[in-house]
């Protein structure tokens, strides 16, 4: 019996699993509700209350069932590295996700708004079917039919905000080290920092919504901008979200003695997220709120 | 650990077998079975198209009930059958082919495989919803749910997108585990330069999926957004672009054709090297010519929308590059002969169709160089040229090739040999009905028919008989294949040897037919 690279000499198949099935029938019903929402049928909230709710519990069983093969010792050296890639492989795809969304950005700033306004060119052939003959190309813009609005300076909230983000890289990494160097105490205080910092992040970017909608005219519905700016922040805000929820399922886990110096995969899948999540701030400051 | 013990040769006993599967065989026979289940759907819809275009005036169908057809149809033969069944045959044979016991990710690949009749259902709900007076039906804007059509759309769109959502999530976690088993799971020795023509095809396949899927899935986000929350991303009036719709969408969808054809063009070799009994010729050619359809595929989009309006100098780029394309492809065609080449050939069912695939597919390729030409393409792009060059690129390339893979694993999945005599009915029966129905449509869209159209002119009268019919013998010659499939599945006809074809090499026709339910348990060493 030759051994697999990485000492096993068996590979890990799981177990039939109920978990798969169930998070498929749970999506399911999220999508099912949120098509009847939509649509203003309000019985989709059945549907999609219960599909969240059974996303969760999903979740937390799947990853828990992981956790305890963690700790089984079930898995090997194979088993690891086939985790880090499928992690690596479904942050790619999560790039691609945003990198579309700063590609609709770009493409109704620097194409959609000048050819739009490239028709109110008196000098220009096409001038006689300009629908809307007054209009000027100009950024930002919320269009021809747009109703005018301000907005966010991105030297407020924004500029504190990719403060705080930048400062949580820094924590995570030291809570990092400090579980290398098999200092727990420093792996607790350094994600739960991480987290408060991701949580003042979220409450900001929270208020920073509310100014926009309420002081400011800026809406979903205020053109261009208004769409690119809050598709961009949100799904970002989400994405933090998500990742704040991870670094607390590791800070859990942490406190009850998880991981160890060599072997810690799950915080440093959540730690590469949170970087991801960081970089993608970065971008966002400077094409969204600053230039 | 129960879980390591669990790789004793006996599958679990019970329907929990399938729905908590994790084992890459079944979840391979499921993907296959609901991909042909969902072929079997879509071509039922493409016989309501035909039945429709029978005859000039509106008989069969009203015109909103034919758009809704020729949409499901659409999504349903893309997402809902190929895209499942080279996934299935993904899953049954890479792990084989590279000597891993299962999948890396063996939940995961069951989550992915499950997503998908949930998204199936949500795409034909709408059907259902209108007959309780909910709504007007599935979505009708065309497969390509162009801006602002979709917008417009009734309450089936939004099941659509969201349909593409699921989907989207399914395709990205079987392409994650496919990578990761690829890169991580081969045997010892088994180097990337000596895995089979067909694991290289499914690993660029799975990067493309990964490079484009999340950009059509930020899409139908957006394309909700315009609906229901007053977004304008495709909306001139907020100073948004119906274009913009169609440059993300092509963005994914012209790999899409490629993520449907690469699986199939990696199986040719295996198959055309058996029946000539040759060893497969230009190995590391097709593995760069793969990398190169692969990166090409992501640069050349915007050739679906020389009709939409764009810059002079984007047009002669999406041109030239379009062109481009055609060099990889055709040294896959160069290296297809090279096998045959002076071969000791002999025509089994899985030979004639991929011998058809070359033909078939080489037509698609050929007046797909016709349409890259911007020029020429403002003449043809709204007609039926236009369709008979996409059923030639892709029931011609992908559907023929998935045929032809089904045909030729039939015997080491199920063990038993399926009729030969059917399955050659079967293949002249559909390559003949193929080139009756679609040929004509050629000549349809030269002279000016109208595709998306319900209703056309008298004088297309004729050709539209013979490609109706044609379409009939067509769509019921599959049959002959599902009759095939369950005969062997039945355990009817005689028992297949271990190599199944004289002429077959690799891993998987070293075991015996069907394999054993964990392949290996221990790695075996290639040399």
């Amino acid at each position: 019996m030759s051994a697999v690279p990485g000492g096993h000499d068996h590979y890990f198949v799981p177990e039939p699993s109920p978990y798969p099935i169930l998070l498929a029938g749970a999506i399911f019903l999220l999508g099912l509700g949120a098509a009847f929402l939509v649509n203003s049928i309000t019985l989709g909230w059945a549907p999609l209350a219960g599909g969240g709710g059974l996303v969760a519990y999903v979740l937390y069983r799947w990853f828990g069932r992981v956790i305890g093969e963690t700790r089984a010792g079930a898995y090997g050296l194979q088993e690891d590295r086939a985790f880090r890639w499928g992690m690596m492989w479904f942050i790619t795809s999560e790039v691609v996700f945003f990198a579309s969304l700063f590609g609709v950005l770009f493409y109704e700033r620097n194409i959609a708004i000048p050819w739009l306004a490239s028709f109110s060119d008196a000098h220009s052939p096409l001038s006689t079917y300009a629908p809307w003959p007054t209009f000027h190309a100009a950024w930002p813009s919320g269009g021809p039919a747009g109703k005018p609005f301000a907005t966010v300076s991105p030297w407020g909230i924004p500029a504190l905000n990719t403060l705080i983000l930048l400062s949580s890289g820094v924590t995570i990494t030291w809570a990092h080290a400090g579980l290398r160097a098999g200092n727990r105490g420093r792996l607790g205080w350094g994600l739960a920092l991480t987290i408060l910092l991701g949580a003042t992040f979220l409450v900001l970017q929270a208020r920073e919504f509310a100014h926009a909608y309420g002081e400011l005219g800026l809406t979903l519905s205020s053109g261009v901008y208004g769409a690119t700016f809050f598709i961009l922040t949100g799904f970002h805000g989400l994405h933090v979200t998500v990742g704040a929820i991870m670094l607390s399922a590791v800070l859990a886990r942490a406190i009850k003695g998880d991981f160890t110096p060599q072997d810690h995969f799950g915080f440093e899948a959540a730690s590469w997220y949170w970087h991801f999540v960081d970089v993608v701030w970065l971008m966002l400051f400077v094409f969204v709120y600053w230039l | 650990m129960s879980a390591t013990e669990h790789t004793a040769d006996s599958p679990p006993r019970g329907i929990t077998r399938w729905l908590y599967a994790t084992n890459h065989k079944d979840i391979g026979k499921m993907y296959l079975l609901f991909g042909i289940a969902m072929f079997l759907v879509g071509g039922l819809l493409a016989e309501l198209i035909r039945a429709e275009l029978l005859t000039p005036t509106m008989r069969v169908l009203s015109p909103e009930a034919y758009d809704q057809v020729i949409t499901v149809h659409g999504l349903v033969m893309v997402f809902g059958a190929l895209m499942p069944i080279t996934a299935g045959l993904a899953n049954y044979l890479i792990p084989i082919m590279v000597g891993a016991p299962d999948m890396a990710l063996p939940r995961l690949n069951n989550w992915g495989f499950w997503l998908l009749p949930p998204a199936a259902i949500l795409l034909v709900m709408p059907w259902g919803l209108k007959l309780i007076g909910i709504g007007s039906g599935t979505i009708d804007a065309g497969w390509t749910m162009y801006a602002p059509l979709s917008i417009q759309s009734g309450p089936g769109a939004d099941f659509a997108f969201i349909a593409v959502l699921l989907l989207g999530l399914s395709s990205t976690m079987a392409s994650i585990n496919i990578i990761v088993t690829i890169i991580n799971q081969r045997a010892p020795g088994m180097t990337m330069m000596k895995v089979p023509v067909f694991v290289w095809s499914w690993l660029i396949t799975a990067l493309l999926l990964i490079a484009v899927f999340p950009a059509l899935m930020a899409g139908v986000i957006m394309l909700v957004g315009d609906r229901h929350f007053g977004t304008h991303f495709f909306s001139a009036a907020g100073g948004g672009d119906p274009v913009l719709w169609e440059h993300i969408f092509w963005f994914f969808g012209h790999p899409e054709v490629y993520i449907l054809l690469l699986p199939t063009a990696g199986i040719m070799p295996h198959i055309l090297a058996t029946f000539a009994r040759k060893p497969i010729y230009g190995y590391k050619a097709q593995v760069y010519s793969f990398c190169l359809i692969g990166v090409l595929s992501v640069v050349v989009w915007a050739h679906h929308m020389f009709t939409s309006g764009m810059p002079t100098a984007a047009n002669i780029y999406f041109m030239l590059s379009t062109m481009a394309i055609s060099v990889p492809v055709a040294v896959l065609f160069f290296c297809w002969f090279g096998t045959l080449w002076r071969g000791a050939m002999s025509f089994e069912t899985p030979m004639l169709f991929a011998l058809g695939y070359i033909v078939l597919f080489g037509i698609g390729g050929l007046t797909g160089l016709v349409l890259s030409d911007a020029a020429a393409d403002q003449q043809y792009h709204n007609t039926y040229f236009l369709v008979a060059h996409f059923h030639y690129a892709l029931f011609g390339g992908p559907i023929m090739g998935v045929i032809a893979g089904i045909y030729y694993y039939l015997p080491k999945v199920t063990g038993r040999m399926y009729s030969e005599t059917i399955g050659r009915w079967h293949f002249w029966l559909c390559f003949i009905g193929f080139n009756v129905t679609f040929m004509p449509q050629f000549l349809l869209g030269v002279a000016g028919m109208p595709r998306r159209i319900p209703d056309y002119a008298l004088q297309f009268s004729h050709l539209n008989m013979i490609s109706s019919i044609s379409a009939f013998v067509l769509g019921a010659s599959q049959l002959l294949m599902v009759y095939n499939i369950v005969r062997c599945i039945r355990g009817e006809g005689e028992r297949a040897s271990d190599q199944v074809w004289t002429g077959a090499r690799g891993l998987e026709f070293t075991l015996p037919s069907p394999p054993p339910f964990h392949t290996f348990q221990t790695p075996p060493v290639v040399n």
